[in-house]
């Protein structure tokens, strides 16, 4: 572990806390807005340590506060988890050749550690930068989890506070970066309408589902920009 | 939720993060399929602000949280910070609310 802190510059080390003090707000939010609209508090801090991706955990929370079913649930976090499948090739050398660092490794594996490997030159620092984001997001991420849900749990009425517009306003702030794109843009605003215009028919969790048919028309037009900003730590959507 | 979702959620996605470093050797992902994937996964997340933020149940959410997520939209695309647009969001719905804004 020694080893791991001198290889990595003061520079980077920085932004990771930084990464981790914004992670840990989104956390305490996840924490707070999942017990407040009503599930158990071992909901979102177990959902947290297995789970550990944020934006599949609001996601799948989101489907249940709607009223949605545990499939739908289930299914709008794997489809967001999907997008980590990429990641595993590209830092795949990162987690060395052992089953022992392998399996903890993968675990580890997000926007965020990912990013800030991609970023080092060497092999070397790659792997400092993975280990040392991968250990400080999970060790915040859960800890904040757990404050959030406590805290939740004495909010008495949520509506008056405003906190239904919180989940919202938290995914909104989460994917914007990502909206740059234009492709990426009009896709999204496709899914969104229809998801909205057909929340009214269908039953919680399908509407949000069924906006992956915005993905139609610009599956063809996605270009390569898509991914030379996808490495971003700034453009995180955990 | 069934501890049981959160089990299969959880497994399916520790299988995607270590396909990778378990195949990563034998097989490669097409960029095509890759920037899908990404994309897949900001249209399901505006979905999802669209529909938390505008409706509830089957019907209208009323006029007070959809403004507060417009309120924090705008404050995160001048890169406020993150704690900032989120008090904003839900002190917009909670002051519209006080003064009887549904």
């Amino acid at each position: 572990m020694r080893s791991l802190w001198r290889t990595i510059d003061r520079g980077t080390l920085r932004d990771i806390a930084l990464v981790c003090l914004a992670d840990a707000v989104v956390g305490a939010s996840f924490g707070a807005i999942t017990v407040s609209g009503g599930l158990d508090a071992s909901v979102p801090i177990v959902m947290s340590l297995l789970v550990f991706a944020g934006g599949a955990q609001f996601a799948a929370v989101g489907v249940l506060l709607a009223g949605g079913s545990a499939v739908a649930a289930v299914a709008a976090g794997l489809v967001l988890n999907a997008r980590l499948l990429p990641f595993g090739f590209a830092i795949a050398d990162v987690l060395g050749e052992r089953w022992w660092t392998r399996l903890p490794g993968a675990h580890l594996m997000t926007d965020e550690s990912v990013a800030f490997a991609l970023r080092q030159g060497d092999r070397p620092r790659r792997r400092a930068a993975f280990w040392i984001c991968g250990v400080a997001v999970f060790a915040s991420w859960n800890l904040a989890v757990v404050i959030g849900a406590l805290a939740g749990r004495t909010v008495g009425d949520t509506g008056a506070l405003g906190l239904d517009a919180a989940f919202p306003a938290v995914l909104l702030a989460l994917v914007l970066p990502a909206l740059a794109d234009r492709g990426t843009r009009r896709g999204a605003l496709l899914g969104a309408g229809i998801a909205a215009a057909t929340t009214p028919f269908l039953p919680a969790g399908l509407p949000v589902l069924l906006s992956l048919a915005g993905l139609l028309p610009v599956a063809r037009s996605v270009t390569s920009a898509a991914t030379a900003t996808q490495a971003d730590p700034a453009q995180e959507v955990r | 939720m069934p501890m049981l979702a959160i089990a299969l959620l959880a497994a399916g996605t520790y299988a995607f993060r270590l396909a990778g470093p378990l195949l990563g050797d034998r097989l490669r992902v097409p960029d095509r399929l890759r920037q899908l994937l990404s994309t897949a996964a900001v249209v399901l997340l505006v979905a999802l602000v669209a529909t938390a933020a505008l409706t509830e149940g089957n019907g209208f959410a009323g006029w007070a949280r959809p403004s507060g997520v417009l309120v924090a939209g705008i404050l995160a695309a001048r890169r406020a910070p993150f704690p900032v647009v989120v008090v904003a969001a839900a002190a917009t719905t909670a002051l519209l609310r006080w003064y009887g804004v549904p």
